[in-house]
């Protein structure tokens, strides 16, 4: 069971929060002008990484608010947390 | 009867006699007894059946790794409890306990048969036989399995009794009340850390606070004075919490522990009243120390399980703690030092007891000891059988040769009564592996170990490979100094002797001249799986241990293998000829011992199982006899019986009567989102698949919302109150996740917008009222507003008074008929709702329920998002082309309605289908074929609802069929369990496709 770091609210519990998948995927601005293949890129690939992730969640029981979290999936240690629209942290890269 | 109580401890208070009953028959212990040391003071060792054998078994330890004293706790159909250790379970007046898996009795019994066919069960045994023909397995094999070979009974009433859970935060948590679990909570909490102590036990000190051996000591005094010294001073610090009987059942990430403690069990029945019995404590520590000791190993001979057979230590701790010897004539098997303890506390209580070691020889200070006090040691010896039926009465030693791989020599057969063995010590790593630590492996005396601490977590003492005194009580200072990143010197200067040595020989499966099939050499007793099983499994080419103990079963009973798993590695990596340590080891899972369900659930039961929400208008549901159903967490009205009718006929009523005069919905549960900002009309047009720029205030528009892949994902009615502001409506159980959903696109993709979404489902109440008389029933609530098609036209709103209270009133409809929508403040729903009806008596204005509801838009084809749809229709699997706009740039997954798979033909599609025999009403889900004679039959499609309607007097269902758009007229076949139905697709709308009756 985690203890998350909500930028907004400070150190709380996993239950609180939803995960929302892989970080950083754009939505397309012109989804009209990409092929299937493209379009199935952005919609259904993610990765699955043993490592080092950076992922979205969601204070849902709390703030409501959306954040992006940096968690090392082999040991589920989370190594950081910055808002949405905040650059990822480079040294995890 | 026999008395084995044979001296005094200021464990047991003997002025406190407690009666109990065992398998019926009452007998006599003291307050400070488990119930297997009161059995075994009066003589008692056979206490249950093995599982498959259904050989007679004993108890074999004294604690929570006990695999046979397993038994049944009172008989009350709502407070019997089964797999209670008698081991742990702590002695009371009027304890009712029985033993299990021993139908009809644990001296008699038939399973007992299967020990001499038992060459005819051999590993993998239920998945070979029981296997064919399959009509056996229901009538004949299962019920003869669970007959003869139950783990015990479930109660079969509700659990009257209260459980409770209990969050707490602490800077350190100290697992295990040992010596070295009291030394790290002290030195934590002498400096400043808010500290918890939990142990399972009654009383803090583990296993050396009785002991009594006076080689072993702590600043000249017994190492069981100084502990108790000890524990009285931490019991004075303040910011030390310790709860004992209390067991760490689950280690989880970041620190997050699950501990249950035991409240009322060790109570008698009538002070366990209306108490609380377990708590579950949810613990996050900042730092914990895990010090939960180790247990004894068995060793692997023929015939080790018969009763009477226990592990050495156990028989220590019966005599020096309970006052209880197991025995008159005791023989200890031993490889290592540790059993000398037992024989010497034996041999001062006058005992008679001599040891059988495995080890060439020996020599310390223990040792010597036993040996002056005259205690014959055969070393370099090996049990090779022992004999006895319902208790052992004798055994058989021989030589062991200069490799231990086999026996030499002549037997020696030597009567006893009870035999004490000592296989070494398993360290208990479970709390370390479950946090996710990795361990070790230690050579010389075979050990598993934690092989790193992190810096939140750490194992001292035994658990992690510390044996001797001076070992556990300098290393646990050391690294709690250093892990808690203290200075503590309170132990500086202790002093301690201790003469024990920790050489081993260690020999997994002990040799026989026997062959291995003709022995039965347990290894885990629980589940009776012998060293045979493992080396069939390894002969039958399974390799991982994963594979071998779930064939095997070994480990796998509910004592999850404390005394067997190192064994079955043993054995595998002997047979293999692989380094044990090289084959890993199985996962130590939570629960550490079992739980009860109640722990788990806590107070969430009941009505506090889970959240009910219920509309303002509930009171006049319940009062007006509504039969309700679950929508999510919401009640809502299914249907209103009337004079007994079932709920066909109810539904029928209402439906007719809200077409041919008026009905009354308590639409009060769908989902509304208010809407406000700049940039509102923008937001609808990105997350709908039509254009919202256009609506004009006032004004009313259905709206479809998709999934970025193109799928329908929710629907509702969205009204413009103003230029920035709108309302939207969702379906009741959509609610959550359309806000959700919303809140993410607005959050992540699209913060630029000048949106603010809120909730409001639960400020308004609506009620929804519908069918021709409804405009007459609105103006006589609202007799200044202007009804007229003209003014207040479908798909609009208004603004209005109710008794001075505002009112948004829609002209909206669900089921085809006209119908206004009226939300006021929730506190003055059932106001409004019972007003709506006394305005309505006249025209007959008939309450329905969500059923009524659902028939009527059927009559209309309009779709119900989750029962029409399942998340794989796009807008025009529905025919729903029309709402999906072509002129809007973008909009949530409009990129995905022309994939490849979305644009395909054959697709699945909503049709409306007909009964050839009007009568005929089709079953939701039933599958839909055009050919039932091809086999397999070609399956095309399903039933998505169906109803019988009154309005058009005939059978009318919808569904998802194969190419279905271009099938209309054509006939299909529903094939049922006894017939088959024929059907025509037809078209989706059944009643008023030239929706007359909307503005009627
Ligand atoms: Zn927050």
């Amino acid at each position: 069971m985690f203890l998350i770091n909500c930028p907004f609210c400070g150190e709380r519990d996993q239950s609180e929060f939803s995960s929302g998948g892989e970080a950083h995927i754009v939505r397309p601005k012109q989804p009209t002008e990409l092929s299937d293949d493209e379009w199935a890129e952005y919609l259904f690939m993610r990765k699955n990484i043993k490592g080092i992730q950076f992922e979205r969640w969601n204070h849902v029981h709390g703030c409501r608010k959306w954040f992006n979290v940096v968690r090392d999936t082999s040991n589920d240690k989370i190594l950081s947390v910055y808002k949405m629209g905040e650059k990822p942290p480079v040294n995890y890269k | 009867m026999p008395n084995y109580r044979i001296h005094k401890t200021e464990y047991i208070d003997e002025t406190k006699r407690v009666s109990f009953k065992y398998d019926g028959k009452t007998y006599f212990g003291y307050e400070g007894d488990t119930l297997a040391s009161a059995l075994l003071a009066n003589g008692i060792h056979l206490v249950g059946r093995s599982f498959k054998y259904h050989r007679p078994r004993g108890i074999i330890s004294c604690g929570a790794e006990e695999p046979n004293a397993i038994c049944q706790i009172g008989s009350k159909k709502d407070l019997t409890e089964p797999n209670v250790r008698a081991t742990e379970l702590e002695l009371y007046e009027g304890l009712e306990a029985s033993s299990q898996n021993c139908w009809p009795n644990v001296k008699f019994d038939i399973g007992g048969i299967n020990n001499f066919i038992s060459p005819l069960i051999p590993a993998g045994f239920y998945y070979k036989t029981f296997m064919w023909p399959k009509s056996f397995w229901k009538k004949v094999y299962e019920p003869l399995i669970r007959l003869s070979a139950g783990l015990g009974k479930s109660p079969t009433e509700p659990d009257p009794d209260i459980y409770d859970h209990k969050h707490v935060h602490y800077d350190v948590l100290v697992i295990g009340g040992g010596v070295s679990g009291i030394i790290a909570a002290k030195m934590a909490a002498k400096n400043n850390l808010k500290t918890l102590l939990v142990d399972d036990k009654k009383i803090l000190g583990g296993s050396t606070i009785y002991q009594n051996n006076e080689n072993i000591k702590i600043d000249d005094k017994l190492s069981s004075e100084w502990l108790k010294n000890e524990i009285q001073e931490i019991k004075k610090l303040s910011n030390l919490t310790i709860k004992t009987r209390t067991s760490i059942a689950a280690y989880h990430g970041y620190n997050f522990l699950l501990a249950k403690e035991n409240l009322t069990d060790h109570l008698p029945e009538e002070k366990k009243k209306n108490k609380i019995r377990q708590r579950l404590w949810k613990i996050r520590a900042k730092k914990v120390v895990i010090a939960t000791g180790s247990i004894e190993r068995p060793l692997v001979f023929n015939n080790n399980d018969r009763p009477g057979i226990l592990l050495s230590n156990s028989i220590n701790k019966y005599l020096d703690y309970y006052g209880v010897t197991c025995g008159e004539n005791i023989i200890l098997f031993t490889n290592n030092d540790s059993a000398y303890e037992t024989s010497i506390s034996l041999h001062k209580k006058g005992i008679k007891n001599l040891i059988v070691d495995l080890r060439k020889s020996a020599s310390s200070e223990l040792i010597k000891q036993a040996e002056s006090l005259g205690i014959k040691i055969y070393f370099n010896h090996v049990v090779t059988n022992t004999f006895g039926y319902r208790k052992i009465n004798s055994l058989e030693i021989m030589k062991l040769s200069e490799d231990g791989n086999t026996t030499v020599g002549n037997k020696i057969r030597l009567s006893c009564d009870c035999l004490g063995m000592s296989g070494g010590w398993t360290p208990m790593v479970h709390m370390h592996t479950q946090s996710g630590g990795k361990l070790d492996f230690r050579d010389e005396d075979q050990v598993f170990l934690p092989k790193e601490n992190s810096e939140d977590q750490i194992s001292v003492g035994s658990c992690n490979g510390d044996f001797d005194l001076e070992n556990i009580i300098d290393k646990t200072v050391n690294k709690i100094n250093k892990f808690l990143e203290i200075d503590n010197q309170d132990y500086q200067d202790t002093n301690i002797i201790c003469s024990k040595e920790n050489d081993t020989r260690n020999i997994w499966l002990l040799p026989n001249k026997i062959p291995l099939g003709k022995t039965k050499c347990f290894i885990d007793f629980q589940n009776d799986s012998t060293a045979k099983d493992i080396k069939l499994a390894l002969k039958e080419g399974f390799r991982s241990i994963e594979h071998v103990k779930r064939y095997t079963t070994t480990g796998m009973a509910t004592d999850q293998g404390k005394l067997s798993n190192m064994h079955a590695l043993g054995i595998i990596a002997d047979t293999a000829g692989v380094k044990m340590g090289t084959l890993g080891t199985t996962t130590f899972r939570p629960p550490f011992t079992p739980l009860t369900f109640g722990t788990l659930v806590g107070r969430n039961v009941g009505k506090f199982f889970e959240v009910v929400r219920k509309t303002s208008m509930h009171e006049w549901h319940v009062e007006n006899n509504a039969e309700f159903e679950n929508v999510g967490q919401w009640k809502r009205p299914w249907y209103y019986p009337k004079n007994g009718e079932n709920m066909h006929d109810a539904v029928q009523r209402e439906s007719k009567a809200a077409r041919d005069s008026a009905g009354i919905l308590d639409a009060s549960t769908l989902g509304k989102i208010d809407i406000q900002g700049s940039d509102a009309s923008e937001f609808l047009n990105r997350v709908y698949t039509n254009a919202w720029s256009k609506l004009a205030i006032g004004k009313c528009r259905y709206g479809l919302m998709l999934n970025e892949d193109g799928m329908v994902y929710d629907d509702g009615v969205t009204t413009r109150i103003s230029e920035n502001h709108y309302l939207m409506t969702t379906t009741t159980g959509g609610a959550a996740n359309v806000l959700s959903k919303l809140e993410d696109y607005l959050q992540t993709e699209w913060p630029e917008l000048d949106v603010y979404l809120t909730s409001v489902t639960d400020h308004y109440s609506t009620a929804s009222i519908c069918g021709p008389n409804s405009k007459k029933i609105l103006n006589k609530l609202f007799p200044n507003l202007d009804l007229s098609d003209e003014n207040f036209p479908h798909m609009s709103f208004k603004e209005d008074k109710l008794e001075n209270i505002n009112c948004r009133i829609m002209r909206i409809s669900f089921t085809g008929e006209q119908s206004y929508e009226i939300n006021i403040e929730s506190k003055y729903g059932h106001s409004l709702w019972k007003m709506c009806i006394e305005a309505g008596k006249e025209f007959n204005l008939t309450p329905y329920g969500t059923e009524t509801m659902h028939l009527l838009r059927a009559e209309k084809g309009f779709i119900i998002v989750g029962q029409d749809t399942d998340g794989t229709m796009t807008p025009s699997d529905l025919q729903m082309d029309w709402i999906v706009s072509k002129k809007k740039f973008d909009f949530i997954g409009k990129r995905s309605l022309y994939r490849s798979d979305t644009v395909r033909e054959d697709r699945k599609q909503l049709v409306g289908l007909l009964t050839d025999d009007p009568k005929e009403i089709l079953e939701e889900g039933a599958q839909i074929v055009s050919d039932v004679k091809s086999k397999p039959i070609d399956m095309l499609g399903h039933v998505t609802s169906s109803y019988f309607s009154p309005n058009l007097n005939k059978s009318i269902a919808l569904a998802v069929v194969r190419s279905g758009k271009t099938m209309k007229g054509q006939k299909l076949i529903i094939p049922m369990e006894n017939k088959n139905i024929n059907v025509t697709v037809s078209d989706t709308i059944f009643l008023d496709k030239e929706n007359k009756r909307l503005n009627a």
